[in-house]
């Protein structure tokens, strides 16, 4: 195996970050050089010379310069078709032709010397011609459509000057669609730009959303009504440039975007840490929106991400302290409790949560000593993430960013199904099998963004993606090949392709001829891409597996001298790996501490213990605890058995940082005040002042967090004197919206944490990334003013993608081979238990949303439906998966033969498939093992 | 009502020629319409299917053409282009004199079921405007007194 390793497939790293804290911008850790750099391509434009890059199209390059030029169907991470005829400029000749000819900037390749007007009378008037017959069906009501205030039709109306309506005929009128509860339809306001299907159909694989019909009467819907089933259909909210799809779960507490109070979050329902804005009003938080990041989520969320916020506000949220005795504690009286209880504890176990920020679990770590402190996850999920995290630090390889992902040219899914755990990485893998439609671009000399013709040259051509796992997944549609099997099989398989890249990896005996020959087919696929991607994560809680992906690495190490193997490994939660590196003890630790005697007291921050280990040893261990004391957001069955419970605030309420699967450290930001009692987490925990303070504590104190101060400007950070408002300029009623109450104006509340200010006063321009709540430019109200924070479309943020990256830049130097995991037994007429994830339903938080409780699957035992058939079990029939668990059988057809799957993390079904035991089912009646 | 075995192995036959099925997709619904006159959602389900489709992305393509019916229509279809060269030499002359003599409006179908009239964009013949199409023939120059000659050839009531 290589010594050093120089490079990965996708650009060094740059130089080391300052530090945030004192007051500076943030640095700009990662940056790649994607494409060619910018040549010295000069276009003018209105008789201005401008610099712009070669390759791109003329609207691109416009939107690149800052300047302004209407558009409706081109979007950066979709390319150019041409529909909508918005974006017409006139196109000169020559230097002597005076009159020029109208030309979609879009479809228009920049070339050098190029001479166009955008301001020209002629521009102008076809632009305001174009616009005013899109706008002849386009109904006037604005006053109660959920898009007004950030509608990029409004915007586009008023950029091209169509004031003043001549139409007078009849407006078209369709019938609108139940879409299900994440969006709503409302057809009449379509401009039928096609950005929604393009987006759905090519973008994400959706294929239940279409276009209908033809000319004036073009429906953009479902076949019939029903749920919009692909699992990014929320960015349609975003996509679409006006009203036509729009947020369900806002429609219910709806408020404009101008009076929404938000703020820069980092979102908390998986591990890839996407970009987002909340946005609260009244106390409550009324929606999540993307927040632009050029190397994670880009202008996509996931619809988890977007629709699970619900538990912010709901029925299940803690607003008081209360006490197993008394009931609910007034705040101090909750204080004087924790510390009596403290105080009279014989030690205290402290137990942590993934989906806790790192400060938080740094107060607990503190407060117990690093030998008490405990990660509070699944002993077999424990297991898996340190050996990740062995792997990460000790072989050859480069977490990649989404948008490295994304550039992959072959892809192997180990053990995991992305689309479940890690959705958005997902997605940005079906762009990854574009890469050879993209080559094929290339070669004939198509700019990528032809959309179209990009399309057609390439036909069903896809750069190849393996998928071995133990279900069927949601990728299986642009797989090469797939391969179900039980996690071992997996594993096994793994490592004969690390053989067949690299002979010294050691050989896997007896593996089926089929195996063989998939091993044979990934090895020569990864060994000839160019950037080739290995996935895999937490999924099937399988060591092996892991451990797997590491042997492809280190093989494609060997094979390939100094290049870092590019890997992502799925997490479960927002912050799981951070808690990792804080090298907690496990659960286990914890239930022995309590039950030697050597503790009476746990201390649980920010989870559900029942989500953990089996009712029985959490049982044990809350009766065996003399004290419990639980601090979190929202009541569960762990904080229902708590002596104590105090109140903290979610996510949209406290800041912090999270670490992201991409070992990215991100700060996030209050959105709003903690809704009534609660506090952030860490208050309840620690003498620290403020943020900083703690944030700094935990950088000096553990080495692998040194960098983090530097992950956002520090609470001291202002411009020119001014603290950065969360609250737009525009943002109405702060005098009379509490009068109902007291008619007193209250005074701001003070942000001691951060450089945001909860207010619609402060510094309007020129905010770091890292600290921008929300996007809003002149003449730009909806999230496409984003454009105006890039450094170009589509690209970074000016001033650099927040997040600084703490792991996996490809320094380790190497492990030695790992030896392969034996054929498993076989295990007779038992079978072997797997979790199977689901988007909706395995995130613990998100299931307090109503929309996404929706659709939840219900529990059941998955079984292949000849395993179904050989154990006499019918669809449907109830089988007993754990003492007195009783759940109906699941054909699945697809599923590894051998394996039941379980659902992961239903709320309703509290038994969590720790390891994959083998089971043995029992029907009614059988007599019970 | 269901695909007969005759359907099927002609829409099977079709979608051989290419190498995706789904490019036989305007064909099938061709070989549908011509057995069961217009294509409902049951069959629009089942053509979906053997060409391995999602019927809203078959239906995407039967909506789109004028020639595709979504709908029942009756025996003859009579399409008027109402498109502007049509539209300037009296194809709303034509459409009203239909209607008055056939008692229909615009999308509708006389009780006999042998007429329904519709509109259509262009039948590709400017120069002989008003053109309009009855079933599969396709007539020029067309005006009220040439519509009572058409219909009474065609077995108008």
């Amino acid at each position: 195996m290589p010594d050093k390793i120089v490079g990965n497939d996708f650009g060094p790293p740059k130089a080391g970050p300052k530090d945030g804290l004192q007051g500076g911008s943030p640095h700009k850790i990662v940056g790649n050089g994607f494409g060619p750099p910018k040549a010295g391509l000069h276009i003018e434009i209105d008789g201005k010379s401008h610099p712009v890059k070669a390759g791109e199209n003329l609207l691109q390059a416009i939107l690149s310069l800052g300047l302004d030029l209407p558009y409706f169907c081109w979007h950066p991470a979709m390319g150019s078709v041409g529909a909508c005829r918005q974006c017409g400029v006139i196109q000169f000749k020559d230097a002597n032709d005076a009159q020029g000819r109208v030309v979609m900037a879009c479809m228009t390749p920049v070339a050098e010397g190029m001479r166009i007007s955008l301001q020209g009378p002629d521009a102008k008037a076809f632009r305001a011609g174009i616009l005013e017959l899109l706008m002849t069906n386009h109904p006037h009501d604005c006053p109660v459509c959920e898009e007004g205030g950030e509608c990029h039709l409004q915007d586009m109306t008023v950029m091209t000057g169509h004031t003043v309506r001549q139409y007078r005929g009849l407006k078209r009128t369709h019938r609108n669609q139940d879409l299900g509860p994440f969006i709503n339809h409302e057809m009449n306001r379509c401009i039928a730009c096609y950005r929604c299907v393009r987006y759905y159909q090519d973008y994400c694989g959706g294929d239940d959303l279409q276009v209908f019909a033809s000319h004036n009467h073009v429906y953009f819907g479902r076949q019939e009504d029903g749920v919009l089933e692909n699992e990014f259909s929320g960015n349609l909210v975003e996509v679409c440039p006006t009203g036509v799809f729009t947020d369900k779960t806002f429609s219910r507490h709806y408020s404009r975007k101008w009076d929404l109070q938000t703020a820069p979050s980092v979102c908390v329902h998986c591990g890839i840490g996407c970009n987002t804005s909340p946005g609260e009003r009244y106390g409550s938080l009324r929606r999540i929106v993307n927040r632009y990041h050029g190397e994670i989520n880009g202008y996509f969320l996931c619809d988890r991400g977007r629709f699970g916020y619900g538990f912010v506000n709901g029925p299940a949220r803690l607003y008081q302290a209360r006490s197993a005795e008394t009931g609910p504690l007034d705040v101090s009286t909750a204080e004087n409790r924790l510390r009596a209880m403290l105080e009279d504890a014989k030690g205290i176990v402290g137990i942590g949560s993934p989906r806790a920020s790192l400060e938080a679990n740094f107060a607990l770590r503190e407060r117990v000593g690093a030998e008490r402190f405990h990660a509070g996850i699944g002993d077999a999920e424990h297991g898996c993430l340190r050996t990740l995290l062995d792997l990460v630090r000790n072989l050859p390889l480069h977490l990649v960013s989404l948008r490295e992902a994304e550039r992959a040219d072959a892809v192997l899914i180990l053990g995991e199904d992305p689309t479940q755990t890690a959705p958005r990485l997902a997605l940005a893998l079906r762009q990854a099998v574009r890469n050879r439609a993209l080559a094929i671009a290339d070669e004939l000399g198509i700019p990528h963004w032809q959309d179209a013709a990009v399309r057609e040259a390439a036909q069903a051509e896809k750069s190849p993606l393996f998928i071995a796992s133990p279900a069927p997944t949601r990728l299986d549609d642009i797989a090469a090949r797939t391969c179900r099997a039980s996690p071992r099989t997996i594993a096994r398989l793994g490592f004969a392709v690390a053989h067949g890249i690299c002979p010294e990896a050691p050989a896997v005996m007896g593996l089926t001829p089929e195996h063989e020959a998939l091993a044979a087919e990934i090895a020569q696929a990864l060994t000839s891409a160019e950037r080739p991607l290995i996935v895999a994560g937490t999924g099937c809680l399988s060591e092996d597996v892991l451990r797997a992906v590491g042997q492809i690495a280190a093989a494609l190490a060997a094979a390939r001298p100094g290049r870092a193997t590019a890997v992502h490994f799925a997490v479960p939660e927002c912050n799981s790996l951070g808690l990792a590196l804080m090298d907690a003890q496990s659960l286990a630790h914890a239930a022995h501490t309590i039950e030697s005697g050597e503790a009476d007291t746990l201390l649980i921050l920010e989870n559900d213990l029942y989500r953990r280990a089996d009712r029985t040893t959490v049982d044990a261990l809350l009766t065996r605890a003399r004290q419990v004391i639980v601090i979190d957001h929202t009541l569960h069955a762990t904080a229902e058995r708590a002596h104590l419970v105090l109140p903290a605030a979610s996510f949209a309420e406290t800041e912090g940082t999270l670490v992201s699967s991409e070992g990215r450290a991100q700060r996030f930001f209050a959105a709003m005040q903690p809704a009534g009692d609660s506090r952030d987490g860490w208050r309840w925990l620690g003498p620290w002042p403020c943020l900083d303070d703690l944030t700094r504590a935990l950088a000096d104190s553990l080495p692998v967090f040194q960098q983090i101060t530097a992950c956002a400007p520090g609470a001291a950070f202002r411009i020119a004197g001014q603290k950065i408002p969360r609250q737009p300029h525009r943002y109405s009623g702060r005098t009379a919206m509490l009068a109902d109450i007291r008619i007193h104006e209250p005074k701001q509340p003070e942000d001691t944490d951060s450089a945001l200010a909860f207010s619609m006063e402060g510094a309007a321009n020129d905010h770091p990334p890292a600290l921008n709540p929300f996007v809003w430019a002149p003449g730009w109200n909806s999230n496409q003013a984003v454009g105006k924070f890039q450094d170009e479309a589509g690209g970074h943020l000016s001033g650099g993608d927040p997040g600084i990256r703490l792991i996996g830049d490809g320094a380790g130097t190497g492990l030695p081979w790992s030896v392969p995991p034996e054929t498993e037994a076989s295990i007779a007429d038992a079978l072997r238990l797997v979790p199977l994830h689901h988007i909706f339903g395995s995130d613990e938080t998100s299931m307090h949303s109503s929309a996404v409780a929706e659709r939840a699957p219900h529990p059941y035992v998955a079984l292949n439906p000849e395993d179904a058939a050989r154990l006499g079990l019918a669809e449907g029939e109830e089988v007993e998966l754990a003492p007195d668990v009783w759940l109906p059988v699941k054909c699945l057809p697809g599923l590894a033969a051998g394996i039941a799957g379980v659902p992961a993390g239903l709320p309703d079904l509290p038994v969590p498939v720790t390891a994959w035991q083998s089971w043995k089912p029992n029907k009614p009646g059988d007599e019970t093992s | 009502m269901t695909l007969t075995s005759d359907e099927i192995q002609a829409i099977l036959r079709e979608a051989r020629h290419f190498p995706h099925p789904s490019a036989a997709a305007i064909e099938a619904l061709n070989v549908v319409q011509r057995s069961h006159g217009w294509i409902s959602d049951e069959l629009l389900q089942e053509i979906a299917e053997l060409l391995g489709m999602s019927p809203a992305e078959l239906d995407s393509i039967a909506t789109f053409y004028n020639l595709i019916y979504r709908r029942p229509v009756g025996r003859r279809v009579i399409h008027y282009c109402n498109s502007v060269s049509c539209w300037m030499l009296g194809a709303e002359d034509n459409r009203r004199h239909l209607s008055e003599k056939l008692g229909i409006a615009v999308g509708e179908t006389t009780g006999n079921g042998e007429y329904t009239l519709l509109p259509i964009v262009c039948l590709g013949a400017c120069d002989k405007a008003p053109v309009l199409m009855i079933g599969d023939e396709t007539h020029f120059n067309v005006d009220p007194a040439r519509l009572d000659d058409i219909l009474g050839e065609t077995g108008a009531p």
